[in-house]
């Protein structure tokens, strides 16, 4: 096992995300992971286009964004730190809804998405767990995106 | 929790003039208001609110957003949402108003005594929270690990902005901002505030949890606090209910079995959660 995947072994084992896989699937899934940076105003996604992976961010910001042609880019969400972007890479068709921009220099790791699935395929038990965890994911997602969509500061009470 | 502080005759208005006031935001203004005549000092507890009656318009019950420890005027930060808090927002320095109060119970700063103390505001609830965090910062050291997490619709929307960046320049309190969107010129945090409460920190087995705001954001902070493992009933949340007498006679604020005026607005979750996921209600 070489020091550098040792290292994401770590990483992967040290994220909450990740507690409750075994061991062998957080090796799995240290397995697909990979070191990439950003560049302020550099793309991890882009509305529309197949994504591939997902990102842990080690460092920097990282902005969601919608674009109108009336309003420019709308961000509607931001990541730091030890947050996970990403999960149409296990939702067909694989399609990003939106452009994700990284705001500062952006150290993360990034996951292959089709190497995870392909595990996931031959593993069963393994795919049940990571589409356990990730559904949490999208799930709080929702419940947040639910929340900007209802406007909750525009409730008043006439007086 | 301390009992309200004792109010002469509670259905009497007390004249009060503007001493200043100032536009803090779009359709938000804060008042300061002194005695149109000799006084006693006007002692209250952060969490409390007055009825204040703009004169020949009507009543609004306001939660104090200023200092309690000065007894000498009286603060109150108003949202226009209707013909009463229109009124008073139009007013200038010198015009009359009066007050009754104050009424309610307040946030329970004394109870809270060497635990972790989360904020949590949504809009213009930081108002009624800010007395709270001014007397909390007053006895900084009674208190374990301060956060105040505050959500607004749009950084334009974002409510104390001087007060915020000052807050945030102190080594012992935890200060985080974010907004529901934006489309730049931001460079704070972008999502709703309870994704704040997962990063804070604190210790959910020693923390006591005060929260203001829109009652849904109230809800979804209080579940995302318990999943972080506190209590409900060390989450405290101020709720708002068309107060009128202010001393629970006439009814209009009735909650379940609790009037808001004389029971709240602060209130134990624990206590109030059942209530507010009924539609009857």
């Amino acid at each position: 096992m070489s020091s550098a995947f040792k290292d994401m072994a770590a990483i992967v084992s040290e994220h909450p995300m990740f507690a409750g896989f075994a061991a062998e699937h957080r090796e799995l899934i240290a397995g697909c992971a990979s070191n990439v940076r950003f560049d302020a105003g550099a793309l991890l996604f882009r509305e529309g286009e197949p994504v591939s992976r997902f990102y842990l961010i080690r460092y920097g910001k990282v902005a969601v964004e919608l674009a109108s042609p009336s309003r420019g880019h709308i961000t509607i969400q931001t990541h730091q730190e030890g947050d996970i972007v990403g999960w149409s890479w296990i939702v067909p068709p694989f399609h990003s809804y939106h452009d994700a921009r990284a705001l500062t220099l952006t150290r993360a790791l990034a996951f292959d998405g089709a190497c995870l699935r392909d595990k996931a395929a031959a593993d069963p038990e393994f795919g049940f767990v990571l589409l356990k965890h990730f559904s949490q994911l999208i799930a709080q997602s929702l419940e947040r995106v639910q929340l900007q969509l209802v406007d909750v500061y525009g409730e008043v009470q006439s007086a | 929790m301390p009992e309200a502080a004792a109010v002469a005759d509670p259905m009497v208005p007390v004249p009060y003039r503007v001493l200043r006031q100032r536009r803090e935001i779009d359709g938000v203004h804060t008042l300061d208001f002194e005695p149109a005549e000799g006084r006693t000092p006007f002692r209250a507890l952060p969490g409390q609110f007055n009825m204040v009656y703009a004169y020949g318009i009507g009543e609004a019950a306001i939660s104090l957003s200023g200092d309690c420890d000065d007894t000498k005027t009286i603060r109150h930060t108003i949202r226009k949402v209707g013909a009463v808090t229109a009124g008073l927002c139009s007013l200038g320095k010198g015009d009359s108003v009066g007050i009754r109060g104050p009424f309610g119970r307040p946030w329970p700063l004394d109870e809270a005594r060497g635990a972790d103390i989360v904020v949590v505001a949504g809009g213009i609830g930081l108002a009624p929270l800010r007395p709270a965090i001014y007397g909390l910062l007053a006895k900084r050291e009674r208190y374990g690990r301060i956060a105040v997490l505050y959500g607004s619709r749009s950084p334009e929307e974002l409510l104390f902005l001087d007060e915020l960046k000052r807050w945030r320049g102190r080594f012992d309190l935890e200060v985080e901002a974010t907004v529901d969107h934006t489309t730049g010129g931001w460079f704070g945090q972008v999502g709703v505030v309870t994704a704040l409460i997962d990063r804070a920190g604190f210790d959910p087995d020693n923390a006591v949890a005060l929260i203001c705001g829109p009652e849904i954001m109230m809800r979804f902070c209080a579940r995302e606090l318990e999943h972080r493992g506190m209590s409900p009933a060390d989450i405290y949340v101020s709720m708002e209910r068309n107060m009128a007498c202010g001393v629970g006679h006439c009814g209009h604020c009735q909650f379940g079995p609790e009037f808001v005026c004389k029971d709240g607005p602060v209130f134990a979750y624990d206590r109030v959660e059942p209530i507010m996921t009924l539609r009857e209600v």
